[in-house]
């Protein structure tokens, strides 16, 4: 036998051939998948024929993607045969999967949203959506004329927001620091451009997403310091080996890191980095500064589903790391998390009340509710987890509903996001304005909405997770959060129309179904919560 | 299964105000005309339900219980007891005649052309009015504490639009300033009712922490709650048990309303038209004050005995204050509102005396408040619509012009003022009765605002209706037929139940002698010196 042969032999012992589950992978496989084919279709396809086969092929790979996570559940993987997967990367277990499904569905929405082509108005004869027409080129410049005038669209969103979606499906699932970090990267990116693609007020929409972009890389960077020093601390970047070491049962470490490892200042310093970074993600004080010019300056379209399935994916990781890594150190990070829900909350609240418009309001509103999530969250009870999990859910179709209400209201400069124009819109168009007042009372957590169940269930796991006092600082907030949803109804409701004000544009069929599921899902999950309450009770188990 | 007919009451309602809202734009005179079929056939399943009722029978009667949340331990759990039967009779009695004085409220926002052209206000107003009744009907029969704080709040929501958007328009300071202050008026309502709620959302996810610590399984229902107690099974720290109560209580202070939380009050009722504000201190407010009875009675007895002293002063201020405020106000409607804060604080007096007399006097004081409120307060509205003012100031002589207008007003203001003969004068005196047994120097204070109320309403008739004939309303016609037939049952009504009150006592008492087992407290004995 040659030695060749010795040593690849040799090496097979050691190095294991990667196992990969395709089956539970499955849902992350088909929507990266579709994203590369989508891109060639950008490469290959004629101009023409892109939008119908990108939004078919996006609202297909989906689609399956979707039915392959109920699959998944249904064969158990959910509960009995939750486990990790792709050599532990990868933990598919109950939050995963509902996580997925929801990400998923709210993705789904948001796609009827990003192919909206009858609000604006024809431009040179042709359909155009919320997109600039070409995205590279200079603002108010002769190619972006000429871009125009061809009736360019930016069909590369499609892709983008498979890329952004696989990205997410990866975030909470993600088993050890590296696999987290990268899932983040591939989610951000593809906003960050998403970001600065509006046609209408593209340097808001440039600006909105440099903004995006700097203070991501930032606090891409802090998590990445913080994986580090977690590194340095156990020895190992895998989520169930570092809860061993802080756990102290650990045994397993190698001899050569066996005195480096067990520090608990790297421990601390590098899991405040980490949660640093993901609430960042989340959007929670006092690392919220770029939600209102993010949320404001990106296409509707995009913030809607920006708000509704980064939060539902950052939350989801942020609840893995905290039960499954850090649940030694729950006395630790708990009070730090009180911080920041109170924080969230209040200035949440408060600082909406000032807003004069609507995308910056629902901004501020999105770090208040944040600071709600995260009352369930502090729960460190199995409820907490649940009531995490259909918060989330509800949560997300609120707000993918009340995004796509925001683009029909529109005027001569595209959409009309000043608060002052929605005056009268309940004598102008009352369905419109009654559904987005669904969504506000949702908001607000009005009962028999989903928004109210949601927040009992979190409030109700924090209550008896002991965290009474967040309790009724999250009612006072409330009471806060209610004025200012309120005062958007009493404008649309009370007050006179203004001549010349805003029209409401007429939307296809898919801009309708999307805010149709938006207040079906609303109201079913307000009056009839239970089945989906158990299934995030059913769901609420983190496998190790 | 036996038919749900507790579910029927306040589904009938629901579906009508559906059914009313999808009426097409053309066919407004059927809406109306739809809605007053709906709460009419809404009061025949009430007297239905007020004669199954059994007074000698079991507490909770026609009870209903499901599964609904289970996860939360909610049940939809109705049940009714005598308190609960007088207040729906009440509710759906009301009703038909708020949407007969209403008839014409919408009219004036109908016809505008241009973009306004999609908006139905008549549908619109009619159908909230009979929302309103289906939530407030359904917290009436509600015995799981969640189930109850649903519509306890989603009830503000449709209020909200009857006080903004379909309130007076006759403000003494223009039409632009009067669309401020109705809009003022209907934040202020929601904002104050949303805070009472929220708080009393704490509190009720406090509770459920409690149920669930001590019975293993969380429950909000009232019955297991207090039967858990009663057996030892349940026990509540001191202190738990305080904050809880005040949780609760709070809400049901702001919707009373019980000074010091009463300012939403006038505003609300002045703003709105006269059909509406009926709605609110008739008919929503009531859901207050019965809910003290049921839930922070029968939740908290210990508590509520430990609050009671500070309940009863606030009670004894609302009253005297209530009074004081209504002397001095100019605007007829703001009047009407000051008096039922006086009056409310009555019925809270009544309450926590913890007497039969006093808590037999508080329902009957709701139901007989809600009769006499709506009669004057539908005729002040008839009143003001002749002149298109609220002050009183702008009226006078208007017996000599409108005679039938002036009597029934004047009927109205003296079952107001509780004139024996009248329905109003048994309740009050009941509780005034029933806390002096207990607290006499309370009971002494409250008389005072008998004398103060008879103040109020006998110098608002001479103002508006005696004297010399204004120029401005030498014109005025006197009630017309629908406006006669609004009247003259509600008034009927009063003085029926005035000299016979026997059949509401009937169905009430035994009610309230289970609320006070709850509070474990009986009548103190009367005190006869020994004989020597």
């Amino acid at each position: 036998m040659s030695t060749t042969t010795e040593i690849v032999l040799r090496a097979q012992e050691t190095i294991p051939a990667p196992d990969i589950e395709y089956g539970q992978l499955a849902p992350v496989l088909i929507v990266i998948g579709a994203a590369v084919v989508g891109i060639l279709f950008e490469a290959f396809l004629p101009r023409r024929a892109r939008y119908v086969a990108q939004t078919l092929l996006s609202g297909l790979a989906l689609a399956s993607a979707f039915a392959a996570v109920v699959g998944l559940a249904v064969a158990g993987n959910a509960s009995t045969e939750a486990g990790l997967v792709a050599m532990g990367a990868l933990a598919v277990d109950g939050p995963t999967l509902f996580l997925q499904g929801v990400i998923l569905l709210v993705s789904l929405v948001s796609l009827f949203t990003f192919a909206e082509r009858r609000l604006d108005p024809r431009a040179h004869g042709r359909h155009v959506d919320s997109f600039a027409a070409e995205g590279a080129a200079v603002p108010g410049g002769e190619s972006e004329k000429a871009a125009v005038k061809a009736g360019f669209t930016t069909t590369e969103v499609y892709p983008l927001l498979l890329f952004a979606v696989g990205g997410m499906l990866v975030f909470p699932a993600a088993n050890d620091l590296l696999t987290l970090f990268v899932a983040l990267e591939v989610f951000s990116l593809p906003l960050y451009v998403l970001c600065a693609l509006a046609r209408r007020k593209r340097l808001l929409s440039q600006e909105a997403a440099l903004k995006y972009f700097l203070l991501g890389a930032f606090s891409s960077a802090f998590l990445l310091f913080g994986i580090a020093l977690l590194y340095g601390y156990a020895g190992t970047v895998k989520y169930a080996g570092i809860a061993e070491v802080v756990a102290d049962t650990n045994s397993g470490v190698t001899e050569a890191l066996a005195a480096t490892t067990g520090n608990d200042a790297l421990l601390l310093t590098g899991g405040a980095l980490l949660l640093a970074g993901l609430l960042f993600k989340v959007g929670a004080v006092p690392f919220h500064m770029w939600t209102p010019d993010v949320y404001q300056g990106a296409p509707t379209p995009v913030t809607g589903f920006m708000a509704a399935a980064t939060k539902v994916a950052a939350f989801g990781a942020l609840l893995r790391l905290l039960y499954v890594v850090l649940p030694g150190l729950t006395w630790d990070w708990r009070p730090v998390m009180w911080g920041v829900a109170i924080a969230s909350m209040a200035a949440g609240a408060v600082i909406a009340v000032t807003q004069t418009d609507v995308k910056r309001l629902l901004a501020y509103s999105s770090i208040a509710h944040a600071g709600f999530i995260l009352a369930g969250v502090i729960a460190a009870t199995p409820a907490g987890i649940s009531s995490v999990l259909f918060y989330l859910g509800a949560y997300s179709f609120v707000t993918v509903g009340a995004f796509a209400v925001v683009t029909l209201v529109r005027d001569a400069g595209g959409e009309a996001t000043h608060l002052s124009k929605w005056a009268g819109l309940g004598r102008r168009s009352p369905l419109v304005a009654a559904v987005f007042a669904v969504f506000l009372l949702a908001f607000a957590g009005i009962p028999l909405t989903s928004g109210f169940t949601g927040k009992f269930a979190v409030f109700k796991a924090a209550a008896e997770g002991g965290a009474g006092a967040l309790v009724v600082v999250g009612v006072v907030a409330s009471a806060v959060a209610a004025f200012f949803y309120i005062r958007v109804i009493v404008l649309m409701f009370f007050s006179d129309p203004r001549p010349g004000g805003p029209s409401v544009a007429v939307p296809s069929p898919l801009t309708s179904t999307a805010i149709a599921i938006g207040v079906l899902v609303t109201l079913v999950l307000g009056v009839a919560p239970q089945y989906f309450l158990d299934l995030a009770s059913q769901a609420g188990v983190f496998v190790r | 299964m036996s038919f749900p007919l507790l579910t029927a009451v306040a589904v009938l309602p629901a579906l009508g105000a559906i059914a009313t809202a999808a009426v097409p734009a053309a066919r407004r005179t059927a809406a109306k005309w739809l809605a007053l079929a709906v709460s009419l056939a809404t009061l025949v399943l009430a007297a239905v339900v007020a004669f199954r009722f059994d007074p000698g029978g079991d507490r909770y009667q026609l009870t209903e219980s499901y599964s609904w949340i289970a996860d939360f331990g909610v049940r939809y759990e109705l049940g009714v007891d005598g308190i609960a039967v007088a207040l729906i009779a009440l509710t759906a009695l009301l009703v038909p005649f708020v949407i007969l004085a209403g008839w014409h409220d919408a009219d004036s926002l109908e016809g505008e052309e241009g973009p306004n052209r999609r908006w139905r206000p008549t549908q619109g107003f009619f159908a909230l009015i009979l929302a309103v009744e289906a939530m407030v009907i359904i917290s009436f029969e509600a015995t799981d504490v969640f189930l109850f704080y649903i519509f306890f709040e989603a009830m503000l929501i449709p209020m909200y639009f009857l006080i903004g958007g379909f309130g007076d328009r006759a403000g003494p300071h223009g039409e632009e300033e009067t669309a401020k202050q109705r809009s003022y008026a209907a934040v202020k309502f929601l904002l104050y009712n949303l805070a009472g709620g929220l708080i009393m959302l704490a509190a009720v996810i406090g509770l459920y922490a409690v149920t669930a610590d001590q019975l293993g399984e969380g429950t909000f229902s009232l019955q297991a709650i207090v039967e858990a107690r009663q057996a030892g099974e349940l026990t509540m720290g001191e202190n738990t048990e305080r904050l809880l109560f005040l949780g609760f209580f709070f809400a049901f202070a702001v919707k009373a309303p019980l000074w010091p939380l009463h300012t939403w009050l006038p505003n609300a009722m002045g703003e709105s038209t006269a059909p509406v504000a009926v709605l609110i201190t008739a008919v929503v407010d009531k859901v207050g004050t019965f809910a003290m009875l049921r839930f922070c009675l029968g939740l908290f007895p210990g508590a509520s005995e430990w609050a009671t002293p500070v309940i009863v002063v606030l009670a004894l201020v609302s009253i005297i204050y209530g009074a004081l405020l209504a002397i001095g106000q100019r605007d007829i409607k703001r009047l009407v509102a000051y008096a039922s804060i006086s009056h409310f604080g009555f019925i809270v007096l009544g309450i926590f005396a913890m007497t039969s007399q006093g808590q037999g006097g508080a329902t009957l004081y709701m139901v007989n408040h809600g009769i006499s409120t709506a009669v004057l307060m539908l005729i002040v509205g008839f009143l003001i619509s002749r002149r298109g003012s609220r002050l009183i100031a702008d009226y006078g002589g208007v017996q000599k012009v409108a005679p039938v207008l002036a009597g029934t007003f004047l009927v109205g203001g003296l079952a107001t003022l509780s004139l024996p003969g009248l329905a109003p004068f048994v309740s009050e005196f009941l509780v005034l009765v029933g806390t002096f047994t207990r607290y006499p120097a309370a009971g002494v204070v409250a008389t005072l605002g008998i004398v103060l109320a008879a103040l109020y309403v006998l110098v608002l008739y001479q103002r508006t209706m005696t004297g010399p004939v204004r120029p401005e309303v030498e014109r005025m016609p006197d009630l017309r037929k629908r406006e006669l037939l609004v009247v003259a049952p509600l008034i009927a009504l009063l003085i029926f139940l005035g000299v016979f009150p026997k059949p509401l006592t009937d169905i009430v008492n035994p009610a309230v002698e289970h609320t006070l087992s709850d509070v474990r407290m009986t009548d103190p004995k009367p005190e006869v010196e020994a004989a020597k």
